[in-house]
């Protein structure tokens, strides 16, 4: 099925996720989307599988306009698509699941939907127990479960979402096996990813986007340098920064290994020194978060060793982490950070940590004024957090921030602002770095992990990379390692 | 014991445990779709006290229970509309139902009280009712009580073998999947708690025209908070569920009996006893220490996981399409 967007447009808020995207794939072919988080790909992705609307612009199968209002629609006109995280319910079993949605009568046909998941299953070499609770099942395998539900209800345009992300290698040989063997068939297939590898390996045609756009098109063969620049545009450049004698190791890791139930990261060796700053690069999701996570003490490593100024700290509660001197920031400031509904007094008095029974209100006044000054946060003592903006927030929680501290673990923490308070945030940063802070920092924004890391961790389809020289890496080498293209090597 | 006093024991569980087993299975079937009706014991003495006052006003069993299956819907629809459309927090609005409907059953029952009014008759089934043992216990009952067999039945065969009853479960596990599969989630949810609401209603006539005849302050004795117990226990399954409606049955008339056989122990302690014995029950389904004890082996990890249930996934949250 031939399929053609015509100038897509859709805005959220303020923001225009998609702005007056052109996109023709023919049949038959592997058509990729590359882009960053942010770019624009799902949103154009969910409106062509009904998920959501349109602001303007056509959508053309074989030529006729259509309009989804629900995916259900778009299904029965034959546009499925797979999600990252395959849109299935993992309680009922493989058959149920199957079953779910077909539009056939009132009464379950069993023995006809076993008989369909038989045959889809023979014809791609799949091995799913129809007894088996989806629950149970892989990433990878419930992909294939979706692949054989959607193809059974009619699909002929079949979208990935990032499908490579929470799968094994083999996995991903076998998936690519299969959309090989679809395409062949005469199945459109759109593959969105942000991987550079993949898209190499499996695409004759890649469009980028950038921001909302369409920043170009390239067809087999390409290289991955044009992919990089369509990327991320063409302003990446490393700039000068100044240096901090390091100190004594304030963080140590040996062989950690993290993982949550769809994400798991292998030994990871790093000793942070006090006044070092260490960036961690990588799409979102790439396992940062539970990196940072486990640092703080948060989150339990599966095996290795987490020490703080020499004491071995797993198993610990938090709050022994707090005493010594780390501290985690989360990029969920108002959720995590933050407690909604108490204002900046109580806030600061929560975060002393005093052992008194009774507040002292008028003392606690009189420091939250100071410590509003001191960090010009836009608000008075009496200000509930969630009142202030995002940049006002960040400005509070490194106000809350104990002096003398030995680590701080800081997740995207300058997501949002606007650029005198990325300044300011960064100013602060560094000046506590002077004073042998260890600053560990999570950022989507290369321009930032370039311009404050000494070293550089990357994160990429479940691996982590050797340490990176920052003085050494250029913008086009991390951004090559974040689409996934190399690590493999630095293994 | 003779066999005749076990089979009669058996027969007036089943008869009694009608009203519990009505309000289970619609409260089932509202949880399922991811909408807990937390009402339900206002809804229970509501309903017990407008189906008897119909009744006893109309002589009509036949308004009464439809009446009653009216004002299990519409409490219902509050929960429902301030649930799906406004996105209130349904434990709150359930509670202030819960204790509002018990008020009004108060008020409006007040010129009721104590006054002698229409049964659902008995009615044996003929030929059935012959058969040794099982006809005594399951075909020498009346109408309600063969509704409330069937009624189970129904709901497992409705849940578990067809289509609509397969979305069902979408719907209440992960809404946004079930959306992507064409289920149009909040008018489903709206519809199913309807439709539980009517059911439990009709289990409050249940009680009021048939286990406890008449009207009173406070009827139906807080059955309704062990009806959402029994959800609980019964892992939102309806034929689990009716289980455990009868083993509470069960365990009234246990408790009735040891009554009588020590008569020096005070009373209240067997009236209270199913009610505790109900929270052991519930503490026993949903362990995590026995969780592990019996995941040692694939076959004892079967029969557990059989017999302990997961809430459905998305119960007790609001769905909205992006």
């Amino acid at each position: 099925m031939r399929l053609e967007l015509k100038h897509i447009h859709k805005h959220f808020g303020a923001v225009h996720a998609n702005d007056d995207i052109c996109l023709t794939i023919e049949s038959g072919t592997i058509h990729g989307l590359l882009g960053e988080n942010g770019a624009g790909k799902s949103t154009l992705m969910k409106i062509l599988s009904g998920f959501i609307r349109r602001d303007a612009g056509e959508i053309l199968l074989d030529g006729g306009a259509v309009a989804f209002k629900n995916p259900a629609e778009a299904i029965r006109a034959g546009v499925g698509m797979l999600h990252q995280d395959p849109l299935d319910f993992p309680p009922l079993t493989v058959l149920d699941d199957f079953l779910l949605g077909r539009e056939d009568g009132f009464i379950q046909k069993r023995a006809r939907a076993l008989a369909d998941l038989e045959k889809f299953s023979r014809q791609f070499g799949f091995d799913l127990a129809p007894d088996a609770l989806v629950s149970a099942l892989t990433v990878g395998e419930r992909q294939q479960l979706e692949i054989m539900r959607l193809l059974s209800l009619g699909a002929k345009i079949l979208i990935f979402d990032e499908p490579t992300t929470g799968i094994s290698l083999p996995q991903k040989i076998k998936l690519f096996e299969t959309l090989r063997l679809l395409a062949q068939q005469g199945m459109t297939i759109i593959f969105v990813t942000h991987k550079l590898q993949d898209a190499e390996d499996l695409c004759g045609k890649v469009t980028v986007l950038r921001l909302g756009k369409v920043t170009g098109e390239v067809t087999c063969p390409f290289t991955a340098d044009q992919l990089v620049r369509l990327m991320f545009g063409q302003s990446l450049e490393t700039r000068a920064r100044a240096t901090v004698a390091l100190g004594e190791p304030v963080l140590e890791l040996r062989d950690v290994c993290v993982a949550d139930y769809r994400l798991r990261l292998p030994e990871i060796n790093l000793q942070v020194r006090s006044g070092e700053v260490i960036g961690l690069a990588g799409i979102e999701g790439s396992g940062q978060r539970l990196f940072l996570r486990a640092c703080a003490g948060l989150d339990q490593p599966v095996t290795g060793e987490i020490q703080l100024g020499g004491a071995r700290m797993n198993r610990r509660p938090y709050r022994e982490f707090l005493e010594r001197g780390a501290v985690y920031l989360p990029a969920g400031r108002l959720e995590e950070g933050l407690v909604p509904g108490l204002n900046l007094t109580e806030h600061f008095i929560l975060a002393k940590r005093s052992t008194e029974f009774f507040v002292n209100w008028p003392a606690a006044q009189t420091c939250a004024q100071t410590r509003i000054q001191e960090y010009s946060i836009r608000g008075v003592p009496t200000s509930r957090v969630e009142a202030l903006s995002g940049g006002n927030q960040q400005r509070a929680l490194l106000a809350l921030l104990q002096p003398g501290l030995k680590l701080i673990l800081l997740e995207h923490p300058t997501r949002g602002l606007d650029i005198e308070s990325t300044m300011w945030v960064w100013s602060q940063l560094l000046e506590r770095r002077t004073r042998g802070t260890a600053i560990l920092f999570a950022s989507a924004d290369l321009d930032e992990i370039l311009e404050y890391s000494d070293r550089i961790l990357v994160f990429s389809g479940g691996r982590v990379a050797r340490a990176l020289n920052a003085k050494e890496t250029s913008a086009h080498q991390l951004g090559e390692l974040i689409a996934g293209k190399g690590m493999e090597i630095r293994d | 014991m003779d066999t005749t006093f076990i089979i009669l024991t058996f027969a007036s569980v089943l008869a009694e445990s009608a009203p519990l087993v009505f309000a289970v299975i619609g409260e089932t079937l509202s949880e399922k779709s991811g909408v807990t009706n937390l009402s339900l014991d206002g809804t229970i003495l509501l309903s017990a006290m407008v189906g008897f006052a119909v009744a006893f006003t109309t002589d009509n069993l036949y308004l009464a229970f439809f009446a009653a299956m009216i004002v299990g819907a519409l409490v219902a629809s509050i929960v429902a509309f301030s649930s799906i459309i406004l996105k209130l927090d349904q434990i709150a609005v359930g509670f202030i139902l819960t204790l509002l409907c018990g008020d009004l059953s108060t008020f409006f029952g007040n010129p009721y009280v104590r006054k002698p009014g229409p049964a659902v008759p008995h009615l044996a089934i003929p030929g059935l009712v012959e058969i040794p043992v099982l006809g005594k216990i399951f075909f020498d009952q009346n109408v309600v009580v063969y509704l409330s067999v069937l009624l189970i039945f129904a709901a497992w065969w409705w849940m578990y073998k067809t289509q609509p009853g397969l979305k069902l479960q979408g719907i209440g596990e992960r809404p946004a999947a079930a959306f992507a599969r064409g289920a149009n989630v909040n008018a489903q949810r709206f519809l199913y708690t309807l439709i539980g609401g009517a059911l439990v209603g009709f289990g409050g006539a249940t009680y009021s025209l048939f286990v406890k005849l008449g009207w009173s302050y406070h009827h139906t004795f807080g059955i309704g908070w062990i009806a959402l117990a029994i959800v609980i226990f019964g892992g939102w399954h309806p034929i689990r569920g009716a289980i455990g409606a009868y083993i509470f049955g069960g365990l009234q008339s246990v408790s009735s009996f040891a009554q009588s056989a020590f008569a020096n122990v005070p009373t209240q302690v067997f009236q209270t006893a199913p009610f505790a014995l109900m929270i052991l029950a519930l503490l026993f389904v949903s362990n995590e220490a026995l969780d592990r004890f019996f995941s040692g082996s694939p076959w004892s990890r079967r029969v557990w996981q059989s017999l302990r249930g997961t809430p459905p996934g998305a119960l007790g949250t609001t769905f909205e399409q992006e």
